[in-house]
């Protein structure tokens, strides 16, 4: 493919750093957005894990008096909050966006302004919410962040129980970025509806492009909600409204349904796009196509309307009635059906297959296993009567970080590693990424598995220290070890960004060998990504090229 | 300057915008229907008056100016279409003005809710849903309104001809998604609590 | 390119075999059923009350089928990983690709709805079965006020009110209202049953039927603001006869003793009663804890600290020293003063 304005010519021209910066402050393309996206949410990560080792540290021993329950309690919440709208929300949105025009053969996206747009918002908004630590007026006076966690219950989170701005902050920096995602989200429909190239069919697209879309109808569905509580929660605490106000007889569960409503479709909006990455790289390093591509995709989209049905299994403790106890248990335990049929289809794509265990399929296969664990905790809280013991206690920590990072994380890293290549046209070090998944994997494992045996012994969750006559220090010091192990493997990664720049190992177009479109560019792709509009005939385009005797066409 | 905007690649019987605008009142539809949800589970609970029996009166006048405005908004399309530019004025016009008179409504009996019967948002449960309820509402007319008055000023300087019609198509699917909600909001807001049942 | 060191899954193997057999062996020597002193371990698998034992064998039952699960499906994979690898004398030719199988994805299918119907039956009736409505002869009812931090408890029966420290009789079962004074609480003592949340504005239930006398832990279990970690509850079972006399003292007016005059005039002349009641005296405060028998609790400040003098001076020279954010506010009395009137609180056995 002829590259018009590759690499090469960039660092010929050795333009100002000015002309440079501002290439990517006003950039409208899909790609530059992409990258920034991914960066962003990446930063906000390693702060978002600072938090999480500073709570560590203070829980590693009994009655530690490291941090305050004050910076403990803003710890958790910015915490959760960074994470699920400043790092989840951002990472999916940016590989998404780096990834789906070149995999339907598109230019760009349908509304590139309207993307570009939606990144700022995402940033201003984490800007916002990151302010709070210097500017907003808590309870203890200037510079205190929200403490309310990040699903701020009220009336905890009201006026009378929250004092101050800091809750505002929160409720601002996510109303904020969240018109991010939801721009992203109506982009990303708009795009994979209508600018598909020839001969790609819905039954042709790519199973990243379904789930996707899954994920961006999802995201239509749950953020507004999300919007509308927010609201009324500022009209509460600003025009002096009732919604959440149990002293007027407002309710304060009212808000746990609106939050939730929100709030479980939100966590399979971070956990699909770890099944499209996974879709995307099992097969290749399998060197097998995917197992049951239809079933896929309709388990997938079935997923996506369960998920909007289940939302107060995150309420049985609040005492609702025996019928609603019992209906969004059994519709919780439905939901496991058609995510279990993924992970039975992953393996079959394994099997039989050639498996290459490079580090994208390293993490993969640590996210099949943690996944599968993740769904079984899932299931034993669905479970209402053992929830009743679970919830809100570590366990519950322990499931959603495996979800979370035994699922999203892993596969966001496998993404990392497979497609930087065709992100900057260099490699990223094997041999960091091995030391990576190692010692990330271990870290994770003393961590969060440990976690689970915390709640089941009692732990609740949320405290800044526990006593020292319950049993549960040394599961609370190997969690905290674990973070040691987690830090060292993070820095593995920076470390290979650190080398790919400094002693860069030439990509080439494709390589992987893999069979999607996006790998028939150059890497990186120029700036308009194909120079004729492609062609396709199948769902593995590329695999069509390499194997003329053979073709998908053939058997699809 | 190496970037250029994007082209689309064909004309699908689903163009882009299309798609967008659905997908943009899909999730207005969604953060509607919270606030419906909270002004039906809030009904009959304030703890104090005014109580909407009491001070709300049916918006008829301002209902039947939403409504015909939603006919005006197609016309106007239609003329749009057929390239008379001065029809489709006229209609655009009628509808920014329609929905002005329903803001007008709109501002007159919230007059008579504060300073009449002392009707604010922070008085009762009642007060809290129906003005962001019916607040919202408002202001997405309001954003209408402001949207037909951008065309219009652009169509009086002759930049607005038959091929933009589908634009303003988008814009009157926006439109009619207004309507619906109001239908909406004056089945739950008016209506029910006149329906002996409630 | 094939990597240098593949997947050496012996020694992963190990590693992972030892860790986990360490781990459980650590979280059952801990789980030991309360005993007073020792460490108390709050485990749900170590039930004493009627709900938590049923609680207690569904989990087992639920685990046990996740486990079957788990063992099947990451056999899989991990013979899929072992078997299908690579090999360093691979001719590089890409194997068969196989796109799916109906026949598969079916029996994939109805097995797992198998097991999610058999499961939600089973879930169901234990649902029904935690949740009564009605309640059988002799209940002992028992109300439940959260505050931020601290937990008051009402026997409307016999018009006790004291915090903290909740007693009951063993054998006989309680049903519990649960009310909140602020924001939402939840009041979860794992071994006797599990928790339900304390939601202003709104009355929730709860049963318990303790089975062996003993002193169990736990603590609230819904973020409430600042000292949620330091919510912490105490149940004493008693023996029906223990439990008569426990309550009957409770019933009692505050001791009168002598020696500590000095004391109660200042506990009573200064805002003390504005937020506290000791029964039989002009304090009739609804803030704070009842303190008619302070001394018959083991920990002041809802678990914070045992209830000794110096722990008490403490506390009312300063709370926020030991509990930061805690909503009494030091008193601004003078050293001497304060140790009057922890002396007189020292009497309120």
């Amino acid at each position: 493919m002829v590259a018009i304005d590759g690499p090469a010519e960039r660092h010929a021209s050795a333009r100002p750093w000015t002309d440079v910066l501002h290439d990517w402050v006003a950039t409208v393309d899909h790609k530059k957005l992409g990258l920034m996206y991914i960066g962003s949410g990446l930063v906000f990560f390693l702060i978002g894990g600072i938090e999480a080792a500073a709570m560590r540290a203070q829980l590693a021993v009994p009655n530690n008096d490291l941090l305050s329950p004050e910076v403990f309690n803003r710890f958790f919440t910015m915490h959760g909050t960074t994470m699920v709208f400043l790092v989840g929300m951002p990472i999916i949105t940016g590989f998404a966006n780096f990834v789906l025009p070149l995999m339907i053969g598109a230019r760009d996206m349908a509304f590139p302004r309207l993307n570009a747009w939606g990144f700022w918002m995402f940033l201003f908004g984490g800007l916002i919410l990151y302010f709070s630590y210097l500017g907003s007026e808590g309870l203890y006076g200037a510079g205190t962040a929200p403490d309310v966690g990040w699903f701020a219950y009220s009336p905890l989170a009201g006026k009378a129980f929250s004092r101050g701005n800091a809750t505002d902050y929160w409720i601002l920096g996510i109303l904020v970025s969240g018109f991010g995602s939801l721009s992203g989200a109506v982009n990303m429909i708009a795009t994979a509806f209508t600018m598909r190239c020839k001969g790609m069919t819905v039954r042709r697209m790519p199973l990243f492009i379904w789930m996707t879309l899954v994920v961006s109808f999802l995201m239509l569905l749950a953020l507004p909600p999300l919007t509308a509580a927010q609201v009324m929660l500022l009209f509460d605490r600003f025009l002096g409204a009732h919604f959440f106000d149990t002293q007027s007889g407002g309710d304060a569960v009212l808000w746990q349904h609106f939050f939730w409503f929100f709030g479980h479709p939100e966590v399979y909006i971070l956990v699909i796009p770890a099944f499209a990455y996974a879709s995307e790289i099992i097969p290749v390093f399998s060197r097998k196509v995917i197992f049951g591509y239809a079933v896929m995709v309709a388990a997938t989209v079935s997923i996506g309307f369960l998920a909007t049905a289940v939302w107060a299994h995150h309420m049985f403790t609040v005492g609702m009635g025996k019928g609603l106890n019992i209906w969004f248990a059994a519709i919780t335990m439905v939901v496991g059906i058609p995510t279990g049929i993924k992970i039975f289809n992953w393996i079959a794509t394994m099997y039989g297959g050639r498996i290459r265990f490079r580090v994208p399929m390293l993490f993969c296969t640590a996210f099949l296993a943690q996944f599968l664990i993740a769904g079984l905790t899932g299931i034993m809280l669905a479970a209402t009567p053992f929830d009743w013991q679970l919830s809100d206690s570590y366990f519950v920590v322990a499931h959603f970080h495996y979800v979370l990072i035994g699922g999203l994380v892993m596969t966001i890293f496998a993404a990392i590693y497979y497609w930087f290549p065709k992100m900057t046209g260099v490699m990223l070090s094997e041999t960091l990424g091995r030391w990576h998944f190692w010692l990330f994997v271990v870290g994770f494992q003393l961590t969060f598995t440990t976690m689970h045996f915390q709640g089941m012994l009692g732990m609740p969750r949320r405290i800044y220290t526990y006593p020292a006559d319950r049993g549960w220090e040394i599961l609370n010091l190997i969690t905290s070890l674990g973070v040691v192990f987690q830090a060292a493997g993070v820095i593995c990664l920076l470390l290979a960004f650190v080398q790919a720049v400094r002693r860069p190992q030439p990509a080439g177009d494709d390589p992987w060998d893999a069979w999607t479109l996006e790998w028939s560019t150059s890497s990186p792709p120029p700036a308009y990504n194909f120079a004729e509009d492609p062609e396709v005939r199948s769902r593995r385009p590329l695999w069509d090229l390499k194997h003329p005797e053979d073709p998908d066409w053939k058997y699809e | 300057m190496s970037e250029a905007v994007a082209v689309e690649t064909q004309e699908s019987r689903w163009n882009r915008g299309k798609v967008g605008t659905l997908c943009l009142i899909m999730s207005e539809t969604t953060f509607f229907s919270i606030f419906i949800v909270a002004y039906l589970f809030y009904t009959g609970k304030s703890l104090n008056g005014p109580y909407p029996v009491e001070v709300l009166e049916w918006p008829w006048l301002a209902t039947a100016c939403l409504l015909s405005s939603s006919v005006s908004v197609v016309l106007a399309v239609k003329f749009l279409e057929k390239g008379v530019i001065p029809i489709f004025i006229a209609f655009l016009f009628i509808t920014a003005l329609l929905g002005s008179i329903f803001l007008g409504f709109t501002a007159f009996e919230w007059y008579g809710l504060i300073f009449e019967h002392g009707l604010t948002i922070r008085t009762n449960l009642f007060g809290s849903t129906f003005y962001s309820l019916v607040g919202f509402h408002a202001a997405h007319v309001t954003i209408g309104v402001l949207i037909m008055l951008l065309i219009l000023v652009l169509s009086l300087g002759g930049h607005v001809r038959s091929e933009h019609s589908h634009r303003v198509d988008m814009f009157s699917w926006y439109w009619h998604f207004v309507d619906v909600v109001w239908i909406f909001v004056f089945t739950v807001v008016y209506a029910l609590p006149l329906w002996p049942p409630f | 390119m094939i990597g240098r060191r593949d997947l050496d899954l012996a020694a992963l193997a190990r590693v992972s075999a030892c860790f986990s057999v360490a781990l459980l062996a650590g979280a059952a020597a801990a789980a030991e059923p309360g005993g007073q002193g020792a460490v108390q371990v709050p485990s749900m698998f170590a039930p004493a009350s009627t709900p938590a034992n049923i609680i207690a064998d569904y989990s087992v039952l639920v685990l046990v089928i996740c486990t079957a699960i788990f063992v099947v499906v990451a056999g899989l994979l991990a013979m899929t990983v072992v078997r299908f690898r690579s090999r360093p004398d691979d001719d590089g030719r890409e194997p068969p690709q196989v796109y799916g199988s109906n026949q598969i994805e079916l029996a994939w299918t109805v097995v797992p709805m198998l097991i999610v119907i058999l499961l939600g039956l089973v879930t169901a009736r234990n649902i029904l079965a935690l949740q009564k409505d009605e309640r059988p002869e002799g209940w002992l009812p028992v109300t439940v006020i959260g505050h931020q931090w601290w937990w008051e408890f009402r026997y409307p029966e016999q018009g006790v009110v004291t915090a903290n420290e909740l007693h009951l009789p063993v054998g006989r079962p309680a049903f519990f209202d649960l009310e909140s004074q602020d924001v939402i609480h939840s009041f979860w003592v794992p071994q006797l049953s599990g928790k339900t949340d304390l939601i202003p504005n709104r009355t929730n239930h709860l049963w318990m039927e303790p089975l062996e006398p003993g002193v169990y832990v736990g603590q609230c279990a819904e973020y409430c603001g600042t000292q949620h970690a330091h919510m912490l509850l105490r149940v004493v079972v008693h023996s029906p006869g223990d439990f008569e006399r426990w309550l009957a003292h409770q019933r009692t007016d505050a001791a009168v003793s002598p020696g500590v005059n000095a004391g109660r005039h200042l506990f009573e002349t200064t805002a003390c009663v504005n937020c506290h009641t000791v029964r039989g005296t002009d304090a009739d405060g609804q803030f704070g804890p009842d303190l008619t028998h302070l001394m018959s609790r083991a920990t002041i400040g809802a678990g914070v600290a045992s209830n000794d003098r110096a722990h008490l001076i403490e506390w009312v020279t300063d709370p926020a020293h030991l509990k930061s954010g805690a909503r009494m506010p030091a008193m601004k009395l003078e050293s001497r003063q304060i140790e009057q009137v922890v002396d007189y609180l020292l009497t309120l056995h």
